[in-house]
């Protein structure tokens, strides 16, 4: 465990330090570090990139494994389930409504309606039969396509289009300082997620065990809502939509180390912090010096892990003391 | 004691439990039987708050179930539902875990460290411990279950059909672990079973129920009468004492 735990953060360590050297102006010269122009370009814009990027990929993976806990299913995440798309409605309002308006309020507005997106698939989820496990993600797949239709068509008739593909297609390129910091937000409900980490995973027990358990049934899942919206509403503000984020690194810490939230919620962030940051130094590198968007590669890469989760059956290592990942590592 | 007066449930219009009333003594195994769809499992649930009590009062001791937080229930009662799906994958020691969260609110002890070793223990996972529940078979996943009620110990235990997928070592264990918890501690176990031997040899005191009506509620020994058998299930049965137990013959 502590050999695994030292492995994530060499790699996330590695991928921070790439994330600061490598873009379109190459910091090797030596005379832009005379001048004093490498330093500003590492504050102004490689800086809040990569703490950009560290702060969406652990949020966003951490709002997946809660929204999978309270909806009870495996196969679901908030950017493709109808929080995301309900964060563009808000963002689209709120420019339609009041373009001269700061950030903050574009944010807020998104918050609102992000909460009431996903609250809406709380409700069509709970009608579904049970025993089909697989009609949960489907119906959030349509719900989100036909919000962000929706987003699409007012977005036509106010000609706004020229937004969407900023809300839709998440990136990073566009990050400088002055227009991050709502991610710290973000950051902060992950760590109030981990506080709650245990009455997550109860959820995860069913709501007989939850009650049994003394759990406040509603008030969780309504705590719960609220860190998946939340966080997804600050993402696609920031920096759009950016799925399979949410699925994809629950599902591998989940079938590596199972769901005991409280060991591996930390896990679940560290680990989505890398795979975005990988996927976006990925996105810098392939075409230099144009960029490819962190989606579009996390998009790919995301669809080949989830298939391989889908084929490859979940297997715990053979020793039966301590787990360690040591098997995997060396 | 559990008392229960005049509860009703209806679902969707239709009658599940009419106008119960009875008492559950305090100390003692408590069978609760009944054919398929006579509502134990309703009944169960509405004591242990897991569906809204519609009609009636149900108190623990003098805990009303519908006013007392949820919270403080949690550690005056336990209940194993009849059929669990879960979606946190879970070892078992992890399960058994969750056992302990009312009283340690996710700070545990070292106490309650040892009663989950304990709870382990006593039904036989040891070996299993480090498994998770999707790698393990159906008993022992049942056994694990149980191990997390047995694990939360409280006053009161309720049990929707335990011996589920047991074998006849594992089934005879368990019944015998819970008398003996009655027995030495003064648990209150109640527990819902389908072999009636079980009932003729466990329990000391047998809550019959049939169609939502409560047929009878009384100690073992009144109870177990081949009137009542008859009436309760339409089937004949011969009653023997063998070696001072009772046995209910029930087959051919
Ligand atoms: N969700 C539900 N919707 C409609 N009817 C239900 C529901 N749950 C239970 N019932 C009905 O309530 C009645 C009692 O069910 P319950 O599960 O309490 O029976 P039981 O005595 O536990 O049966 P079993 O021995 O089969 O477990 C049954 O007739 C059943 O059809
Ligand atoms: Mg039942």
């Amino acid at each position: 465990m502590t050999k695994g735990w030292a492995i994530a953060l060499f790699l996330l360590a590695l991928g921070t330090l790439a994330s600061l050297l490598i873009g379109v102006i190459d910091l090797s010269q030596d005379e832009i570090w005379q001048d004093g122009e490498a330093l500003s370009i590492l504050i102004i814009s490689r800086l809040p990139r990569t703490i950009a990027i560290l702060l969406t990929g652990a949020s966003m993976a951490v709002a997946g494994l809660i929204m999978q806990m309270i909806v009870a299913n495996k196969f679901v995440e908030p950017m493709t389930s109808g929080s995301g798309q309900s964060a563009a409605l808000g963002v689209l309002i709120a420019t339609f409504l009041f373009p001269a308006s700061s950030l903050f309020v574009k944010m807020a507005i998104a918050c609102l309606v992000s909460l009431a997106g996903t609250a809406g698939f709380l409700a069509l989820i709970r009608k579904l039969p049970a025993h089909q496990p697989l009609m949960v993600p489907l119906v959030g797949l349509a719900y989100g396509g036909v919000i962000g239709a929706i987003v699409t068509f007012i977005a036509f008739h106010t000609e706004l289009m020229q937004y969407l593909e900023t809300w839709f297609n998440g990136e990073f390129s566009g990050i400088l300082q002055g227009r991050y910091e709502l991610l710290w937000l973000a950051g902060l409900l992950t760590m109030l997620a981990y506080l709650t980490a245990d009455q997550f995973a109860i959820l995860g027990l069913g709501k007989n065990v939850s009650i049994n358990l003394g759990l406040n049934y509603k008030h969780i899942t309504r705590l719960g809502l609220a860190i998946v919206s939340l966080i997804t509403a600050m993402t696609v503000v920031t920096v759009g939509i950016i799925p399979f984020v949410g699925l994809v690194v629950p599902n591998i810490v989940s079938r590596w180390l199972g769901d005991n939230l409280r060991k591996t919620l930390p896990i679940t962030a560290i680990l989505g912090a890398t795979l975005v940051l990988l996927s976006d130094l990925v996105g810098r590198i392939v075409r230099h010096p144009f960029e490819i968007p962190v989606g579009t590669i996390f998009g790919i890469t995301g669809t080949c892990i989830f298939l391989w989760l889908l084929y490859v059956p979940a297997r715990s290592k053979p020793q039966k003391t301590k787990p360690s990942m040591s098997g995997t590592a060396s | 004691m559990i008392r229960l007066s005049s509860v009703s449930h209806q679902i969707d219009g239709a009658k599940i439990l009419s106008n119960i009333s009875a008492n559950i003594p305090k100390g003692q195994v408590t069978a609760l039987i009944g054919p398929n769809g006579a509502g134990k499992s309703t009944l169960l649930s509405l004591i242990a708050r897991l569906q809204g009590l519609e009609q009636g009062s149900i108190s623990i001791d003098d805990l009303d179930v519908v006013t007392t937080p949820s919270d403080e229930l949690a550690r005056k009662l336990a209940i194993l539902t009849q059929s669990n799906s879960i979606t946190a994958r879970l070892r078992v020691r992890e399960l058994v875990a969750f056992g302990r969260f009312p009283h340690h609110k996710g700070r545990p002890n070292h106490k309650d460290l040892e009663r989950i070793e304990e709870a382990i223990e006593q039904f036989d996972l040891g070996d299993l411990a480090d498994k998770f529940l999707d790698e393990v078979s159906g008993g022992q996943r049942q056994k694990a279950f149980v191990a997390m009620a047995y694990a939360q110990d409280t006053d009161y235990l309720l049990l929707d059909e335990p011996l589920n997928n047991l074998d006849m070592a594992s089934a005879r264990n368990l019944m015998r672990n819970l008398t003996e918890l009655a027995a030495q501690t003064g648990k209150t176990i109640v527990i819902v079973l389908h072999e009636i031997n079980y009932a003729a040899l466990y329990a000391n005191w047998i809550m019959v129920l049939k169609q939502g009506q409560l047929i009878a509620n009384g100690p073992a020994k009144e109870i177990l009468t081949p009137q009542i058998i008859a009436d309760t299930f339409g089937i004949e049965v011969t009653i023997h004492e063998i070696d001072g137990k009772t046995l209910v013959m029930h087959y051919g």
